[in-house]
């Protein structure tokens, strides 16, 4: 398999002959079984796939690992940007969000998302997981390996809940709880589940296979599924929300910067999951996405810092965690796409513009994204995405072909960040107008002014 | 009796503290206050949002004393949380009508 192709999950069952008959190697090992002469010679193709207990186990970790980025690592994160009166609110939606859409996820987002062959945009099929055993396996990126389906939706799913509580970012301080789990209910329905179909799934032909997939779009772990998707959201849930009261009038300063740091570690520890187990094996792929992880975030933490300085201000702790957060997210699509100077020079830019416009631009804006998801998320997202096509390049140490065209794969990455803002700004416009029919969308101002703890929750952060 | 209180700067209190143990007194009260006075405020910049803070922390001690080592007393302190620079703090002196010490009943300069 070509590594151009290495951008997402090729998901089948044992039962699923399509998959065996479309993986079909050289003919080493025929079944035990004889059957006919006709038959006995199509299935002398046929690879027996292998699960492979290290991937099994890497793969297990990997989606623990993105759980820690939900809870606590963004609960955390987010909830010390915040004001005290706020903070558990912020907590809580995090959690709560997250929890939803793993329900959803095993009722009916897998089975969107990666459930069988329909058409470009969605799959139909396994709904209620119907079908999976602990015998079902999903196929990896090396033909004749796969891990077992269950590992396969359980990291899948940390995705889906991740996603949609990052759009929490920009809705804070100021969202009904009610009118987020509606939000959040519809938005995967509409939103993530297509959009994680159209980028990760392979179909048996071009037809049902993900539009995005189709076109060769290369997405590792999630730049245009979760940070394109999420930020965008976000956006557009800030401007339909409106802004804070007091937004750019009073002080708004993060309530505590320790917290946001704690959340910073754990999202980036948790991000060695995210983006080496989208590898979905233990091989040397998981390795460079590893490596790439690492220094993506750390050339963002400097520059982001760097630019700080620049502008005339002082290097900060919330620079240097937006920083890394901003290399994070460059990464993502990128993580087995490039080589680790290719990412290094990623993190860097994506860093230097995501704080350009944090500091510069959206102030003037007048649009209330309080936690910048837009800004860091969206942003970085999409200058990862397009980035990739750059660090795949094999000057740059990419594990791009030698043939390798970087200006045809720019303009396919363009095409689907494109689809991925059309998509997700117009379906989180409905999502949010769905919530606001049904539950209302901002809290009374009173509540707004005492503070979402209280008001929404019942309780406070802190009792001291 | 005098009632003095002196808002300082929070690094002087040790040096106040011994400097007023020194003198005999027994005990006093320290709050963590803000305000603002000639010396201006912090600018903090989170992200794009820059938020100037014209009220600056200080400690506000609250000491009672008899009258005659209250002028003792006030000296002591000027000169410990002296630090010759805007922003040092200030010192006032009022009339205390009256003092009780809550587990005696004690009342008076007793009561100090």
């Amino acid at each position: 398999m070509k590594p151009l192709h290495k951008i997402g999950a090729v998901v089948g069952s044992t039962a699923l002959s399509v998959f065996t008959a479309a993986h079909a190697w050289a003919a080493t090992s025929a079944p035990a079984v004889a059957e006919v002469t006709e038959t006995v010679t199509e299935a002398a193709a046929e690879v027996v796939p292998v699960v492979d207990k290290g991937d099994t186990a890497w793969m297990i970790m990997a989606t623990v690992l993105v759980m820690t980025m939900i809870v606590p690592g963004l609960a955390l994160f987010y909830g010390g940007l915040v004001r005290t009166k706020n903070m558990l609110s912020v907590l809580t939606q995090v959690i709560a969000v997250a929890s939803l859409a793993m329900i959803i996820w095993v009722m009916y987002g897998y089975g969107l998302a990666f459930g069988g062959d329909a058409n470009q945009f969605i799959s139909t099929g396994k709904f209620f997981l119907a079908g999976v055993t602990a015998d079902s396996t999903a196929a990896t990126f090396s033909e004749g390996f796969q891990i077992p389906e269950f590992v396969f939706i359980a990291f899948q799913m940390t995705f889906a809940a991740i996603t949609v509580a990052l759009v929490i970012g920009g809705l804070v301080e100021r969202m009904k709880f009610s009118a987020l789990m509606v939000f959040a209910i519809v938005w995967l329905t509409i939103v993530y589940f297509p959009i994680a179909h159209m980028v990760w799934y392979a179909g048996a032909t071009p037809e049902t296979t993900g539009l995005l997939f189709d076109w060769g779009a290369l997405d590792f772990a999630g730049g245009t599924v979760v940070h394109i998707n999420a930020g965008i959201s976000a956006l557009v849930g800030a401007i339909i929300l409106g802004k804070r009261l007091g937004y750019q009038k009073d002080v708004m300063a993060p309530h505590s910067l320790t917290m946001t740091l704690i959340g910073t570690g754990l999202l980036w520890v948790g991000w060695f999951g995210f983006n080496a187990g989208s590898a979905l094996e233990a091989n040397g792929s998981a390795g460079l996405a590893l490596i790439n992880t690492f220094v993506a975030t750390a050339a963002g933490v400097l520059f982001w810092m760097l630019t700080e300085k620049a502008i005339g201000h002082q290097g900060s702790l919330l620079g240097a965690c937006s920083g890394a957060i901003a290399g994070l997210v460059a990464v993502t699509p990128a993580a087995g796409n490039s080589g680790p100077f290719g990412a290094i020079l990623l993190g860097a830019v994506t860093a230097v513009i995501c704080c350009l416009f944090v500091m510069k631009v959206k102030p003037k804006l007048g649009i209330d994204d309080s936690l910048d998801a837009f800004g860091i998320h969206g942003l970085g997202g999409i200058v990862g995405s397009i980035g990739t096509a750059v660090t795949m390049l094999p000057a740059l140490g990419g594990p791009g072909a030698e043939d390798y065209d970087m200006g045809g794969q720019l303009v396919i990455q363009i095409m689907a960040v494109g689809v991925a803002i059309v998509w997700a700004g117009v379906g989180s416009a409905i999502a949010f107008s769905v919530a606001k029919l049904v539950t209302g969308l901002r809290v009374a101002e009173e509540v707004e002014r005492e503070g979402l703890d209280l008001g929404e929750h019942g309780e406070r952060a802190y009792n001291y | 009796m005098k009632f003095i209180i002196a808002i300082i700067k929070p690094f002087r209190l040790d040096e106040v503290r011994e400097a007023l143990t020194s003198l005999g007194i027994a005990g006093m009260t320290v709050t963590e206050v803000k305000g603002f006075g000639r010396q201006k405020g912090q600018t903090e910049i989170y992200r794009g949002a820059e938020y100037t803070t014209n009220m600056v922390p200080k400690l506000k001690l609250e000491i009672a004393v008899g009258d005659d080592i209250a002028p003792q007393v006030v000296e002591t302190i000027q000169a410990a949380a002296n630090t010759d620079s805007i922003g040092d703090g200030k010192i006032f002196v009022l009339d205390l009508a009256a003092a009780t010490r809550i587990r005696t009943g004690e009342t008076g300069d007793t009561a100090l």
